[in-house]
């Protein structure tokens, strides 16, 4: 099966080519990179997305935080909302670690900006 | 309201009510205001050409002419006594056919009639050397040197807030639902509120005929009229130097292209009759109509330069004039279309002469007829500005970057009597939020503010109402 | 009077990366003035990834990519007062800022770069009829809300508008559980990048309308829905082809104009067609010793770019100082003219006698150009071709002009020609 899709990987956006058998990619074409070759090989078998949202500090601050790897696509939501739950004592640090587990994802949640108390 | 009876109430906080409010405070009385919306200016008030007319249009004899004429000699005085800005620009009708030259003439002899001073008929030639913008098709126009420019909030705001330091007592989020009179008294029952009160005072705007009618059938009708507006950055705003009408038609002035006292520059408004009185939206239509109609006597206006568009509604009578009357305690002053603004000052003091010579009220000694406006820390010369902020260290803290307003500015709109609590009402008073970025920047921070002092989440700061 | 090297206005991405270079060139003292109350200008409210890849080689999100810059500008020992907003600047460099500690002041600089930055188009300027409700708001405004301030405008979307802001805010409010129900772009292309139509559109099934507008806004005090037709090829609405979509939110994301009320005020020069400041290659704007860097000169798509910019602006200003201010005389400037297919380059003069770097030319096309080749001529020589499979609007492009090349080169033109090298 031929499947198209645009490379995320970077600012480019190229137009992929990717072959594949039985779910997974077996020739990727069209990429500018090895980025775009593992997003491909990613996409086709187990789609990948980082998530970005804001955590809620005590006293209301929110606190930017993203997930340190990229997460299953289809637990996007239930990443969002083991977010949205957290509560976030000040300071943080870029890095600190907000979330260990996200919604069984195994990724943990990481604050992404300095924040004092 | 208890048992309080009043002496007067006004219906409606606009420019008309407030001027009256105030006027009326001049006396010894109590005057109670009352108006649907969460604050002044909510109405016609709002959107209009903002021009203090020099009162040649009006058909002498009339209380338009008369009023307006009137209003404008005032306007100095009002501007010193309530620190508003007010700025005699002068203002230029032009001629696009040499057909319409007599028309000129029938318009500055209307003027000469009304008591217009200054008045005389110029050349194009001569009204392009005063004017470089105005376009070649001009073959005549008429200079008026007193006509001038004025901000309609800021005139509001400031009659409202000089009332309302003399005792005037303001009722918001009330709208009018029945008026009856028992005996001598009326009783005026709102939303909220009933009020007993001795006089009443229309000064509903388009509605003034729906107010006339609680308590008899009007023998007059109000049309909504909608004027949509073009409003342009301030880099736009010394395209003319004085107000440019065209020769008026049966529809109204035309279109206008003046500089605001700000220093934007408006172009408007179109005059288009409609059902609703509170359709205040902006058309396609309208909007080309207004670039398509300007071009006639303006050049090159930079439509690239648009900062916001408007509509604003004006209450036409089916009399053609304003009424103002007193009939039986129940004073109308309805149908205040164009020239309102500009004749609200003398409005104002002839219906506290008509509530005079019915209550015989006391001259109030403790009137405080002055009234300082927050400081326009953006206008001060460099020493003011830096004096002002050393005092108060939030006027150094810019929050609307493109007029320049600040921290300070904002809480001061809105800890005033009668202070803001909508972002348009900050927005009126001090002009966070009016530039050329239309709040995009100064939002977040002034929802902040205005939460904080308000005592609300931020989610539930309103725009408006 | 305070007197400082260097002033620098603003600091975001642009005014920390100019202020670090130029500290690196040996410009000791400079102030940084920032209007917010902390370094990092709007990438403060980007928290979505995407950042870096170029300066960094690692993808951040906008405010680790500001603490980068930060962490740079403190351990340089940079002077930066936030709070600070810059009132005017005079043609003699003398800069009037106002802050709530210090009060209002005049600073006189040997060298000034400008780093304000832009800002959103409004509505009022995209000529949308109807009502005023509330429920309007710029995609950065929105983005602002949600991600600093923490609350959520609305929960029935629709944008206008396919920038990139624009999409990343429909990817963030859909996560904040509101419903965005569609995106309409006037263009027949997007205004954002294609990996934003992937990662913030398609994965959340959120419709792209291209060649549609809003004609018409309804509601009285909360936006009740907007009525989006097609447009034609001319941009006018086809008629009978108009569809309402309820809803309590209208976001905006239509374009960016760089914010030079204050450059225009100090004499600058600004460019018709990026709204931004005429520079040559040093990015010096016409008046001696001020540069200017970023989105405040051009609108930028990646941040990237905009470091390495005003990296050069900050080295170029730092230059400029321990030159004493002069210029050399020897200068012999060419120009650099948008040809066919090209709307703007920056820079668009040349100084070729001063040549100390390879020149960074910067540039947007006008339409959608696919298997187009740039060429960079001086009269019927060509300097440079180069092929590109596909060119947007929304994308700038650069080519890097050797200065070997330049130095006895006339007048150059940038186009886009069909097929070539």
């Amino acid at each position: 099966m031929t499947r198209n899709m645009i490379c995320i990987g970077c600012p480019m956006g190229c137009d992929l080519t990717v072959e594949t058998e039985n779910g997974a990619a077996v020739s990727v074409s069209g990429n500018s990179c090895p980025i775009g070759k593992k997003y491909a090989e990613t996409e086709v078998s187990a789609p990948t997305r980082m998530v970005t949202s804001t955590a809620k500090a005590e006293n209301g601050t929110p606190v930017p935080v993203k997930t340190k790897v990229p997460v299953p696509k289809d637990k996007i939501f239930e990443v969002a909302a083991a977010i949205k739950a957290a509560k976030v004592t000040l300071p943080v640090s870029i890095g600190d670690i907000i979330v260990e587990d996200a919604a069984g994802t195994g990724v943990c949640i990481v604050a992404t900006k300095d924040i004092k108390a | 309201m208890d048992n309080k009876i009043f002496d007067a109430v006004v219906i409606g906080a606009g420019v008309v009510g407030c001027a009256c409010a105030r006027e009326l405070m001049r006396y010894d009385l109590s005057v109670a205001v009352v108006e649907r919306e969460s604050d002044v200016c909510e109405g016609t008030s709002k959107a209009n050409s903002a021009i203090i007319h020099a009162g040649f249009d009006a058909v002498p004899g009339t209380l338009k002419a008369r009023f307006n004429v009137q209003g404008n000699k005032m306007m100095d005085d009002i501007s010193r006594k309530l620190d508003i800005p007010f700025k005699r620009c002068g203002a230029m009708v032009v001629c696009l056919d040499e057909n319409d030259i007599p028309k000129l003439q029938t318009i500055y002899d209307r003027g000469i009639a009304n008591g217009v001073e200054g008045l005389k008929i110029i050349t194009g030639d001569e009204a392009r050397a005063l004017e470089p913008s105005l376009s070649n098709n001009i073959c005549a126009a008429l200079y008026s040197p007193t006509s001038g420019i004025v901000c309609p909030f800021e005139m509001t705001i400031a009659y409202a807030e000089n009332a309302c330091e003399n005792g005037a007592e303001f009722f918001f989020r009330n709208e009018v639902r029945s008026i009856r009179k028992d005996g001598d008294i009326y009783t005026v029952e709102t939303t909220s509120e009933t009020f007993r009160t001795k006089m009443v005072i229309n000064c509903a705007g388009v509605y003034s005929d729906d107010v006339h009618a609680m308590i008899e059938k009007p023998d007059f009708e109000i049309t909504a009229r909608k004027g949509e507006y073009l409003l342009l950055d301030k880099s736009a705003g010394g395209l003319t130097k004085a107000t440019i009408f065209q020769v008026p038609t049966k529809m109204g002035k035309g279109v206008l292209v003046s500089p605001t006292v700000h220093g934007n520059l408006i172009v408007g408004p179109t005059a288009e009759d409609i059902e609703s009185k509170e359709d205040v939206a902006t058309t396609k239509d309208g909007l080309d109509t207004i670039r398509r109609v300007a071009a006639l006597s303006v050049s090159d206006i930079p439509y690239n330069k648009v900062i916001t568009s408007f509509t604003g509604v004006r209450a036409t009578s089916s009399t053609g004039d304003f009424i103002i009357r007193n009939t039986d305690g129940f004073i109308d002053a309805a149908g205040i279309e164009s020239p309102g603004l500009s004749s609200a000052p003398a409005i104002a003091q002839y219906v506290a002469e008509l509530v005079c010579a019915e209550l015989h009220p006391q001259k109030n000694g403790g009137f405080k007829e002055e009234r300082r406006g927050i400081p326009k820390l953006a206008h001060l010369s460099f020493e003011e500005r830096k004096a002002l902020i050393d005092e108060r260290p939030d006027y150094g803290q810019i929050v609307c970057r493109c007029e320049q307003i600040s921290e300070g500015e904002i809480l001061d709109a809105i800890r005033r009597p009668l202070g803001a609590t909508t972002l348009d009402g900050v927005k009126r008073r001090v002009r966070a939020g009016m530039g050329r970025c239309q709040a995009g920047f100064c939002s977040p921070r002034v929802i902040e503010l205005l939460a904080n002092e308000l005592g609300i989440p931020q989610w539930e700061v309103k725009k408006n109402g | 009077m305070d007197k400082h090297s260097l002033v620098i206005i603003g600091g975001g991405p642009a005014g920390m990366a100019a202020a670090v270079e130029a500290k690196k060139s040996g410009i000791d003292d400079i102030v940084i003035y920032e209007r917010d109350t902390q370094l990092g200008g709007i990438l403060n409210q980007c928290i979505h990834n995407g950042f870096g890849l170029h300066t960094f080689k690692e993808e951040l999100t906008g405010p680790e990519y500001a603490g980068r810059f930060i962490g740079q500008t403190e351990a340089l020992g940079i002077h930066y007062e936030t709070g600070s907003m810059v009132l005017s600047i005079s043609s003699d460099k003398k800069v009037t800022v106002v802050s709530r500690e210090k009060g209002l002041r005049v600073v006189e600089a040997d060298a000034v770069i400008l780093a304000m930055g832009c800002r959103e188009r409004p509505r009022g300027a995209l000529n949308i009829p109807g009502m005023r409700p509330q429920g309007i708001y710029t995609a950065g405004t929105a983005q602002k809300m949600v991600n600093c301030e923490g609350w959520v405008p609305g929960k029935e979307v629709v944008i206008l508008g396919s920038g990139d802001i624009g999409l990343i805010m429909a990817r963030r409010m859909t996560l904040e559980g509101a419903h965005v129900k569609l995106v309409a772009e006037l263009m027949p292309y997007s205004g954002g990048l294609k990996r934003n139509i992937v990662q913030c559109l398609d994965d959340y099934n959120i419709p792209l309308k291209l060649s549609h507008t809003v004609v018409d806004i309804k509601g009285k005090r909360r936006l009740e829905g907007v009525t989006i037709t097609e447009v034609g090829k001319n941009g006018a609405p086809i008629p009978g082809t108009e569809e309402y979509y309820s809803c309590d939110t209208l976001l905006l994301s239509c374009g960016l104009i760089p914010e030079n009320e204050l450059s225009s005020n100090a004499g600058i020069t600004i460019n018709n067609t990026t709204n931004g400041p005429v520079v040559d290659d040093r990015l010096e704007t016409n008046i001696d010793g001020i540069f200017a860097c970023g989105n405040v000169l051009h609108v930028h798509d990646l941040v990237d770019f905009v470091s390495e910019e005003s990296g050069r602006a900050g080295r170029n200003a730092a230059e400029y100082i321990k030159n004493g201010g002069r210029k050399e005389n020897s200068a012999k400037c060419i120009n650099v003219t948008p040809g066919n297919g090209v709307r703007y380059t920056v820079p668009s003069v040349i100084d070729t006698a001063n040549l100390t770097e390879n020149i960074h030319l910067r540039f947007r096309v006008r339409d959608v150009y696919k298997g187009c080749s740039i060429e960079v001529k001086t009269g019927s020589e060509t300097l440079l071709c180069r092929k590109k499979k596909i060119m947007v609007p929304s994308e700038m492009e650069d080519v890097i002009l050797k200065k070997e090349l330049l130095s006895a080169s006339g007048d150059i033109t940038v186009s886009i020609t069909e097929g070539g090298a």
